[in-house]
């Protein structure tokens, strides 16, 4: 049984030519974006770190949520999210970085809120300043990172420990225990943050006026459906490598269902969102989907829905089509890629303005998928791929759907 | 449907019909079906049923709700009785979405229940024969069906050696037929009692 993960020399390549092109698209854009240009740069930068930070997060949401269910089948290939989770702290980093110089920066065109000016002179933004500030979003920021890497980095930590235990009963339970504790509250960390001030701080403050008590829910959706995809895409190159000998396609079955399922939930919150804001046709709500609906931006408003409700609804909806390998790399490369896709129209008509063709946007995106190749890879070497002390890895070598 | 002969054993444990199954396919003996109290999994594999359709009519019924709530109300709407709804479109999409999601369920719903039903012969005032009581209770029941080919002595020793206890001969009627759960007998029966009196 191949158990130990070495890291062949094409996928380290390929890790290092993505990371490539997307360190040139940056140094291009810096170039090519200067002045009054520089706003595209920036929100190019602001999409991507926030959307690949959060789709690495939902790996650690994964391990959680299923450690919390004490869901048995996902034990034969949990390195995989694990070894996931741990591209947050150097995501969660560079995330950092970019939001402390939109904020610092002495720029005010990504978040206008910065700018004491048009806090002043602004209504809604005086009476949202109590929430709105610097030293709020600096706090909320840093506290939220931090606790992210804290409970990620702990819960890998502990599970790489765990090797060296035994198979007792009472061995068995202290894990089940001590694992439920940190889950849970990094649950409660998780659902205050992405299931509430996150988005709004860092991606809904770009349309400063604007609000919706959906927003939070609607990215948690987008980057938790997102991060299913990622999460097969590597189960399922482990799987082609040799790898992870006891998954089996019972184990991508319900990958696939997840997929599906998150899929028509995000459309759900998608439709929540726009149908009661439709309805009531007040302006200070329906100046957000007035360049997305009636702009410029409408037919990529469209294609959003078009690629992440019909396509994964009508592709996954076969059974055979959740358990074929090939079937579920494709169907995970374009929910990603629709998701990175719905993260540009969230980011780019309150800043950029215009539609583009997004090759900056794009560029940008290889380089942390290049990144988060690199990181996960090297993860993966540092523990055996099967958690073999775990209590419920029988259920999981046993698992039919 | 007709009236057939089968031998019938009952199995105490899953352990032992799962390879009395396979031994069943294996010697080629018609399996009629297996009863079981309660869904025992793979084990439509082991008898070599098809996979069913059941999702795909489920699809067609789904799109049927679909197609039924997007036009009905279209319909109303637009020709049969437009009204001014707070300055909305005569046709607005948004606001149909709740009511299509609803009917597409329902249909879907209903649609593949009745089917199911219909599968499994199982609807009021419809009897089958049951081949014995303790099926809906504690026990395995296999039913194989004797054809000119099969012997019939032949397959109760082989059952026996399989593990099945308190197997017997039985002449029934193999589809369904109406009538009320507490009476009217399988269509043969009530022939012979009608010749008989």
């Amino acid at each position: 049984m191949k158990d130990q993960f070495v890291v062949p020399a094409r996928l380290k390549k390929t890790s290092f030519v993505l990371m490539g092109v997307g360190l040139l698209t940056l140094l291009i854009g810096l170039v090519a974006f200067r002045g009054e240009h520089s706003t595209r740069f920036w929100a190019g930068l602001l999409q991507n770190s926030s959307f690949f930070l959060l789709i690495t997060l939902a790996s650690t949401f994964f391990i959680a949520a299923t450690t919390l269910a004490h869901g048995g089948w996902q034990i034969a290939f949990r390195r995989v999210p694990e070894a996931i989770s741990m591209a947050v702290p150097v995501l969660a980093a560079i995330l950092f970085i970019v939001v402390m110089i939109l904020v610092f920066g002495g720029r005010d065109d990504i978040y206008h809120w910065v700018n004491p000016h048009h806090v002043a002179e602004d209504k809604i933004l005086t009476w949202k300043s109590a929430f709105l500030n610097k030293g709020f979003f600096t706090i909320a920021t840093i506290l939220t990172l931090g606790l992210w890497v804290f409970f990620t980095v702990r819960l890998r930590k502990m599970s790489i420990e765990e090797d060296g235990w035994d198979l007792r009963p009472e061995t068995g339970r202290k894990l089940l225990w001590r694992n439920t504790v940190v889950c849970g509250a990094f649950l409660v960390v998780f659902t205050l943050s992405v299931g509430s001030t996150t988005p709004w701080i860092w991606l809904m403050s770009i349309d400063a006026h604007w609000f919706s008590t959906m927003y939070s829910w609607y990215t948690f959706a987008s980057t938790w459906v997102s991060g299913l995809a990622l999460i097969s895409l590597f189960v399922v190159y482990l799987k082609k490598h040799g790898y992870l000998t006891f998954v089996t396609e019972e184990h991508l079955h319900d990958l696939g269902k997840f997929m599906f399922a998150f899929s028509i939930f995000w459309t759900y919150l998608w439709f929540s969102q726009y149908m009661l804001i439709w309805y009531a046709n007040m302006p200070e709500e329906t100046e957000y989907f007035q360049p997305r609906v009636w702009g410029q931006w409408r037919p990529i408003f469209f294609l959003n829905l078009l690629i992440n409700f019909v396509t994964p609804l009508l592709f996954l909806m076969k059974r055979d089509t959740k358990r074929n390998y090939t079937a579920v790399v494709f169907i995970a490369i374009v929910i990603i890629f629709g998701h990175w896709l719905d993260f540009w129209q969230m980011v780019s008509p309150g800043t950029v303005k215009d539609l583009v063709f997004p090759w900056f946007e794009f560029g940008l995106g290889l380089g942390f998928v290049g990144l988060i190749i690199f990181l996960v890879a090297n993860q993966l070497t540092k523990a055996a791929l099967v958690p073999k002390n775990h209590p419920y890895l029988k259920e999981s070598i046993v698992h039919h759907t | 449907m007709a009236v057939k002969k089968f031998v019938v054993g009952l199995f105490d444990d899953e352990a032992v019909l799962f390879p009395a199954v396979k031994k069943v396919r294996a010697a080629g003996y018609k399996l009629h079906d297996v009863y079981t109290p309660f869904p025992v999994h793979g084990l439509d594999h082991a008898m070599g049923l098809r996979e069913t359709s059941l999702h795909t009519a489920g699809f067609v019924y789904g799109i049927t709700g679909t197609t039924t709530a997007l036009s009905f109300m279209s319909w109303v709407f637009n020709s049969d009785w437009p009204l001014n709804i707070g300055g909305k479109p005569h046709f607005p999409l948004p606001a149909f979405i709740p009511i299509t999601f609803e009917l597409t369920v329902l249909f879907a719903a209903v649609g593949m229940v009745m089917t199911f039903c219909y599968l499994c012969q199982l609807m009021p005032f419809v009897k089958k024969h049951i081949f014995h009581p303790r099926q809906t209770d504690d026990k395995f029941v296999m039913v194989i069906e004797v054809t000119e080919k099969t012997n019939a002595e032949e397959v109760k020793s082989f059952l026996a050696g399989a593990g099945a206890q308190d197997i017997n001969e039985q002449k029934a009627e193999a589809g369904w037929w109406f009538g009320r759960w507490d009476k009217d007998d399988e269509p043969y029966l009530r022939k012979i009692q009608t010749t008989n009196a």
